[in-house]
């Protein structure tokens, strides 16, 4: 932190507000709600990938004693609005539906929905329902969903091709990427999901002569889940209360408004009691959203001395059956953003969704990081091919800040970022050039195979897409001058409760124990964005700004008609509002709202009685982030297994609220990214089965797996109010890349390469021969 | 319907409950205990870790009847009566051993058992005795700097 920026509590790792009750076991998830007349559902799903329902039989689950409602597509699709989430209600997209009607599209497609007395009851029911489905092919390998006579997932659609976009390919590129110097290669992601640890869930009660309808949920978004509920179930959205206490993670899962639970909210309104439904986690891993799944075929044209002249990606996504949030992903950024930080002039591209019979895909963390994972395994590829260490090519190829604003060749204006100090800064930490001599030591001693990879990106953390881009926040100051800041953000665990009073603290001028921040609740707060996109910081954190800067002037204005002083020459320190340089000459920050609010005749004339102040703050359509990320493997070659040696971060967020904050979320996605490239695997057979249904067969990094992190910081401040930039998502987008490129390194040496994920030991001993 | 007695955090807890109902949804519905969390229901993840005569057990996989005359203690009954942190719950804030908190409570009751077997332990014990809890948010940096740091303020 450079003494620039670091502030009383901006800057500082303040300990988190949040951790006293989470570690005694009071935190409020949604499975800890408890309502009076509570009731308890469960799904019956599909165990085929793609047929007909030709019949449904449910009158034994309904005989059992303790089941209250066994309902299926005809009780509810008719009675269901739109299930578009509010930012894509006018985008084309799957035909979303409550329960499976007529036809199943992907394992594990609700069809049946059980109410019952207790959560026992209802599966025992569960059990007793009997859905005869005629299978028929399904399509499962998105490399040939559009291939001629293959069936479509939709019917509706008349074609798996969800969303395309491309680019024109100017005559000089074209000539570029045919030449004698281009280079190509085909990456392909393996499909994952996010796996938050708290499964996802609702409890939603109607009270039918009211027509009120409250919802507690597992959210990262409570104004989005209050909107699609309300259109969903008919209920006027201001008589619909969504609140999210505590929120076990989410990653992106929790961004949009699932399908079962908008298909409860939808039961309870009809109903007309209260219901709770809790995911068990082979639901969670079969049908809540996957992720990653991708393929990209990449050229890279050069010039002799490696430089960049012309790029080409050919992106296709499986977005499988009923995709949450987007068509397919983020493909169009994927395509945006391909040359990253690198100095290109010309690129071009072709993104393409396709829909399949599996797990609709969903938001994880940097849902376009494709673009980084097939660029920078490429750029190890190119540099391998022209005999260039890739630390070199990088140095070569990088846009150096002497050179910003740098244009993207895809017309995207970057701005603010350092990746060519990050890039320094990494290689430093990690000894790079120490660890090749090691590398080449340890081969010609031991035979042993030892790698480094980097992973070098830009993150946008865009605020163009309404409303992902706008965060309102109402700060108000009590009588005694204590300060409540209310916020539309869904925290799913990264400290806003913390973070957002260091912001206003700081702003303020008075202490942090004297704010609190109020958040995951429709009722109490302004319509906002919810927490996704890496963008709690430089959105809901400039809200909270732009209200500090109101609520301020005004209180120095009471404070110097108090103190026959000229506003300009006060300033707030500690609580005290003082004359500059005469801190004797002060009136207290509590005198000041205590007079705010109870003394009023001694305001100045005219003056609004209160002390608050709402802001909106939005985003610039950019601010980028950046980041490198370095890594140290060895492989055992008579296992295949990889083992993480060293992992280094350089990061540049801007401006950090809490560097303790700000490693913690780049440690969490550093490890989803190592989990993701080396162990965890979604895997479905050939007629749609999925085969990783239990965390037996899905496997996660433990701590046995991970390395100890190292962290270097680059600050280079956004042009935005407080300074701060999207780091949440970073430590997800950067780790893939940099994990396969080591592992590619080490194979390297003997003359091995791969070209896919997961790196499982199989497909390491697979390359090895 | 089978009764069932035990002491949960040093209170007697009468009940009676269902021959399949598990000890963790005897502890979050009976006993309103909801610190004990629930991550998988099919023992992998270790959030449901509570001590059953002072061993770490996952209550996912065992019934109530089964925890019947035990002694148990939950996250619930680790800290101080006013909510003052245990050392383990303590260290865990101070090193940022947790973001969501949902794992918390089953890392926190093992990391209590672990330090009471082995109240110095080396980081790879640290590492293999931790192995069967998942947390998805730290990428456990934090949660081996905690059980470091609860080690050392022991001693």
């Amino acid at each position: 932190m450079s003494a620039s920026t670091a502030g009383r509590f901006v800057g500082q790792s303040v300990k988190r507000r949040e951790d006293p009750r989470l570690l005694t076991g009071h935190g409020r998830y949604v499975d800890d709600v408890m309502r009076p007349g509570m009731l308890h559902c469960t799904f019956v799903r599909s165990d085929v990938a793609r047929g007909r329902i030709v019949g449904i039989e449910t009158e034994a689950a309904k005989d059992l004693d303790g089941v209250v409602a066994v309902l299926t597509a005809s009780d509810l699709n008719p009675h269901a609005g739109t299930m578009q989430p509010t930012m894509l209600l006018t985008t084309p997209g799957a035909p979303l539906r409550p329960l499976a009607d007529g036809d199943v599209r992907f394992v594990g497609e609700p069809i049946v929905l059980i109410v019952a007395e207790s959560r026992y009851v209802a599966e025992d029911a569960a059990e007793l329902v009997e859905v005869d489905i005629e299978s028929e092919p399904p399509v499962i390998d998105v490399e040939h969903a559009l291939d001629v006579g293959v069936a479509v997932v939709h019917p509706e659609l008349d074609t798996n091709l969800g969303a395309e976009m491309a680019f024109p390919i100017a005559p000089e590129l074209a000539a570029l990427l045919d030449g004698d110097n281009a280079i190509r290669r085909t990456f392909r992601q393996h499909r994952h999901t996010p796996v938050p640890m708290e499964t996802r869930g609702i409890v939603v009660e109607y009270e039918p002569a009211g027509g009120v309808l409250e919802a507690w949920m597992s959210t990262q978004n409570p104004h989005e889940a209050k909107q699609a509920i309300a259109r969903v179930t008919g209920v006027p959205s201001h008589l619909v209360r969504v609140q999210g206490h505590d929120v076990g993670g989410g990653f992106g899962q929790k961004f949009f408004t699932p399908r079962e639970e908008l298909t409860v909210a939808l039961a309870a309104r009809r109903l007309g009691r209260t219901l709770k439904w809790i995911e068990d986690r082979r639901e969670n891993l079969i049908a809540s959203n996957h992720a990653r799944a991708d393929v990209a075929h990449c050229t890279f044209a050069l010039d002799a001395d490696g430089r960049l002249l012309g790029t080409y990606i050919d992106h296709l996504e499986d977005a499988g059956s009923f995709p949450i949030g987007a068509t397919g992903g983020a493909g169009a950024l994927v395509g945006l953003l391909f040359t990253g930080p690198y100095k290109c002039p010309q690129a071009s591209l072709r993104t393409r969704a396709v829909w399949t019979n599996t797990c609709g895909r969903g938001a994880y963390r940097g849902p376009w990081m494709f673009e980084t994972v097939a660029r920078e395994q490429m750029v190890d590829a190119v540099a391998r091919e022209i005999g260039m260490d890739p630390l070199e090519w990088r140095r070569r190829n990088v846009v150096p800040t002497s050179e910003l604003p740098y244009t993207l060749p895809t017309g995207l204006p970057l701005d603010m970022v350092s990746p060519s100090e990050t890039l320094e800064q990494a290689a430093e930490i990690i000894a790079y050039d120490e660890f090749r001599a090691e590398q080449a030591r340890a081969f010609a001693e031991d035979g042993r195979l030892l790698g480094i990879g980097l992973g070098l990106y830009v993150e946008p953390s865009t605020g163009m897409m309404d409303p992902m881009g706008t965060e309102t926040a109402v700060v108000r100051v009590d009588p005694n001058g204590q300060v409540t800041v209310s916020l539309g953000t869904g925290s799913h665990g990264q400290g806003i409760e913390t973070t957002m009073a260091q912001v206003v603290a700081e702003e303020l001028g008075i202490d942090f124990d004297d704010v609190t921040v109020v958040q995951g609740d429709s009722a109490v707060t302004t319509f906002g964005r919810g927490t996704g996109g890496s963008g709690t910081a430089v959105i809901a954190g400039n809200s909270c700004r732009s209200a500090c800067a109101v609520v301020r002037a005004k209180a120095i204005e009471i404070a110097a008609h108090l103190l026959e002083a000229a506003p300009d020459d006060l300033d707030i320190v500690d609580g005290q509002i003082a004359v500059r340089g005469t801190p004797s000459r002060a009136v207290a920050w509590s005198e000041v709202a205590r007079i705010a609010h109870l003394e009023t005749a001694r305001l100045p004339e005219g003056m609004e009685v209160g002390l608050e102040a709402t802001a909106t703050f939005k985003a610039p359509p950019f601010s980028w982030s950046n980041a490198c990320h370095a890594c140290a493997v060895e492989v055992d070659r008579a296992t295949g297994v990889v083992t993480v040696l060293r992992y280094v971060v350089s990061e540049d967020c801007g401006v950090m609220i809490n560097p303790m904050i700000v490693e913690g979320q780049v440690a969490g996605g550093v490890v989803q990214g190592i989990g993701g490239t080396l162990y965890e695997h979604f895997v479905y057979d050939d007629e749609g089965n999925p085969l990783t249904t239990t965390f037996m067969d899905y496997l996660l990094p433990t701590t046995t797996e991970v390395p100890t992190i190292e962290y270097g910081h680059v600050e280079t401040p956004a042009p935005t109010p407080g300074g701060h930039k999207g780091m949440g998502e970073g430590g997800a987008i950067g780790s893939p890349p940099a994990v396969f490129n080591a592992v590619a390194d080490a194979l390297a040496i003997v003359g091995a390469t791969i070209d896919h994920t997961p790196l499982s030991p199989d497909v390491v001993l697979g390359a090895l021969g | 319907m089978l009764p069932v007695e035990m002491i949960v955090n040093g209170t007697r807890r009468n009940g009676r409950v269902d021959p399949r109902k598990t000890l963790a949804d005897f502890l979050r519905e009976d006993c309103t205990l909801t610190g004990t969390h629930l991550g998988c229901e099919h023992g992998v993840c270790g959030a449901c870790t509570v001590l059953v005569d002072g061993e770490a057990v996952r209550s996912c996989l065992l019934f109530a009847v089964q925890a019947g005359g035990s002694e148990v203690t939950t996250i619930e009954g680790l800290g101080g009566p006013d909510g003052e942190l245990s050392a383990v719950q303590d260290a865990f804030r101070q090193e940022h051993g947790l973001q969501c908190g949902f794992c918390t409570p089953g890392f926190v009751v093992s990391v209590t058992a672990l330090l009471h077997d082995n109240p110095a332990p080396a980081e790879q014990e640290i590492r293999e005795a931790l192995s069967g809890n998942l947390c998805r948010c730290t990428g456990y940096q934090g949660i081996v700097r905690a059980v470091q740091r609860a080690a050392e303020a022991a001693r």
